[in-house]
């Protein structure tokens, strides 16, 4: 398999805090990667890096061979990854369509144009239901994001992500606050996305993790810790002690 | 489409078709109330421009008083000193407001939340200032009287009647423009913006340039206010330079309803109402205003308009 991301000794420090020390990661395309480690670690920040959300101090992120580390946001969107965030990051006030409508606009649209409705262009509309159905929502499309249960504005957030048709899709803890039947719904959906499609997820549910996992990177302190197949990353001892038979 | 959103259709065809006939009725009510309205309706214009910053793109900017005075300015002394007509001095006018939104929004989009806030009045405070001082061209805080009106095809516009039904169409103009604005997919990214900066970027938007977009028009049409403002009083003074009248403004959108299309024209009414008959019994006519603002902002958070959206018929909905 091809890389389709590395990350060449990114570090990110706030002051004396290094919350990101010589990271190296890869992933290839079609890849299942999972990110874990205890709470701060350094998972968010080294995803929030990977999105634009957060410059690093310094290293390097190659993108299908270009240095992507500080640049902005919305170039790292364009270029083929797209993320979710770990707390529902959605538009509350408009409705579930528009919300995914929004997202494929900028993809495929011409989001300048000031003398057309927006209702006219029914392609971006069939677009964004589609991807609405393929994670699961498909009635109460006109109500306000805000009327959602949090496990609907948990799966929104992924068609909001599926929109700009990525190549790598960054997963903030897709699971995070959810029940056991919303954890098992959401498995389905995220083994349910095209298998060209890299994920990098961080996720604190074991089950999830080795269901769906590739390949799995822990995190200790801002550092990569041990990385590799699910069964080698359960029987390693340093993770063991840090991690998976410690406090959690 | 359901039947009843044609339903809707038709009642707000009617409802549209029944303010313009009575726009276009004043006239026949007397000149003071003719004089009444149409300053209503500049500043009408004035205040739907702040809104497409303020409520729709979600920026509170206390600085357009800049856009609306730097027209008024260019249309007056155009005349004045060049005596050039006024209908280049429009163009002139809402070129010119265009322009400097754009210079001073390139700065400004780069921040948001107060520093906005603070650096929108400061430019504008800057032009007040070389409008105080540039007293061979602007005359100073004295102001900058002898306008003479232009004629539309034969019709003077110093004829009251005239004068107000052309007011009356830029009004007329100006809120299709922004309704129409609103429901394209440039309006749907200003409203993204609002509702979540970080998550547009996220998608892939470039939201200074979008934040920029709209300031720009809003400054073209507090622009095209400030022309008619112009015309209106063929006269102008720094006054309309000041933040104060920026303030105003943001008073009217928040008192009318940000975020609504129609808002801001009610809050524009109700300011300047209230400014008229409360200013006729007592000096302190500022403080009336404040006691209804504050009400407004602890009872009717999202304005008089807003509860009317609210609570009225579902086909005045699309005003937002």
């Amino acid at each position: 398999m091809s890389v389709l991301l590395r990350t060449e000794k990114l570090c990110r420090s706030f002051g004396s805090l290094v919350v990101t020390r010589d990271v190296d990661l890869e992933v290839s395309r079609g890849e299942r990667h999972a990110l874990i480690g205890p709470n701060g670690a350094g998972k968010t920040s080294l995803v929030n890096q990977l999105g634009g959300q957060l410059r690093p101090s310094s290293g390097r992120i190659f993108f299908k061979n270009r240095d992507i580390a500080g640049l902005e946001p919305e170039a790292i969107c364009r270029l083929g990854i797209s993320r979710t965030f770990q707390k529902n990051n959605l538009f509350r006030g408009l409705s579930v369509r528009e919300n995914v409508r929004l997202a494929v606009q900028v993809h495929r649209g011409r989001p300048y144009e000031a003398f057309r409705s927006t209702l006219a262009d029914r392609a971006l509309w069939d677009r964004a239901d589609e991807l609405l159905e393929r994670i699961g929502l498909v009635s109460g499309l006109d109500r306000r994001v805000s009327e959602l249960s949090y496990g609907e504005q948990r799966q929104l957030e992924i068609a909001i992500a599926l929109a700009s048709e990525p190549e790598l899709l960054l997963l903030d803890e897709p699971t995070s606050g959810m029940s056991p039947a919303e954890t098992d719904q959401m498995i389905e959906l995220v083994r349910g996305l095209p298998s060209s499609l890299a994920l990098l997820m961080i996720e604190h549910d074991m089950k999830v993790v080795f269901s769906l996992a590739d390949r799995v990177t822990v995190l200790h302190y801002g550092e990569v810790l041990a990385s590799g197949p699910p069964a080698q990353i359960q029987s390693s001892e340093r993770v063991r002690e840090v991690y998976l038979g410690g406090a959690h | 489409m359901s039947s009843s959103d044609l339903g809707g259709d038709r009642a707000r065809r009617l409802a549209a078709a029944l303010v313009v006939a009575a726009l276009a009725a004043v006239p026949l009510a007397g000149d003071y109330f003719t004089s009444l309205v149409a300053e209503v309706l500049v500043f009408a214009i004035f205040a739907m421009s702040l809104d497409l910053i303020v409520g729709y793109t979600g920026l509170l900017s206390f600085g357009h008083a800049a856009f609306f005075g730097v027209s008024a300015y260019t249309v007056t002394m155009l005349g004045v000193h060049a005596g050039l007509s006024g209908w280049w001095g429009m163009l002139a006018g809402i070129v010119m407001s265009a322009a400097s939104a754009w210079v001073i929004g390139f700065f400004c989009v780069r921040v948001s939340g107060i520093p906005f806030l603070m650096l929108t009045m400061a430019f504008s405070q800057l032009l007040y200032s070389v409008a105080v001082k540039w007293r061979s061209m602007t005359g100073g805080t004295d102001g900058l009287p002898g306008f003479v009106r232009p004629s539309f095809f034969g019709w003077s516009l110093d004829d009251r009647s005239v004068l107000y039904w052309f007011i009356a169409a830029g009004f007329v103009f100006t809120w299709w423009c922004l309704r129409r604005l609103i429901r394209s997919p440039l309006g749907s990214t200003m409203v993204g913006v609002r509702e979540n900066e970080q998550r547009m970027r996220a998608i892939g938007y470039p939201v200074q340039r979008i934040k920029l977009i709209s300031f720009v028009i809003a400054g073209a049409f507090a622009g095209l206010g400030g022309a008619l403002y112009a015309f209106f009083n063929a006269f102008v003074s720094t006054d309309i330079l000041h933040w104060v009248l920026s303030g105003d403004a943001v008073l009217m959108v928040i008192l009318g309803g940000a975020g609504t299309i129609t808002g801001p024209v009610i809050g524009a009414g109700i300011f300047l109402m209230l400014k008229h008959v409360i200013s006729s019994h007592t000096d302190y006519w500022m403080i009336w205003v404040g006691v209804v603002f504050i009400a407004c902002v602890m009872f009717l958070r999202q304005g008089v308009w807003g509860l009317v959206l609210e609570r009225g018929p579902r086909w005045l909905r699309s005003d937002r």
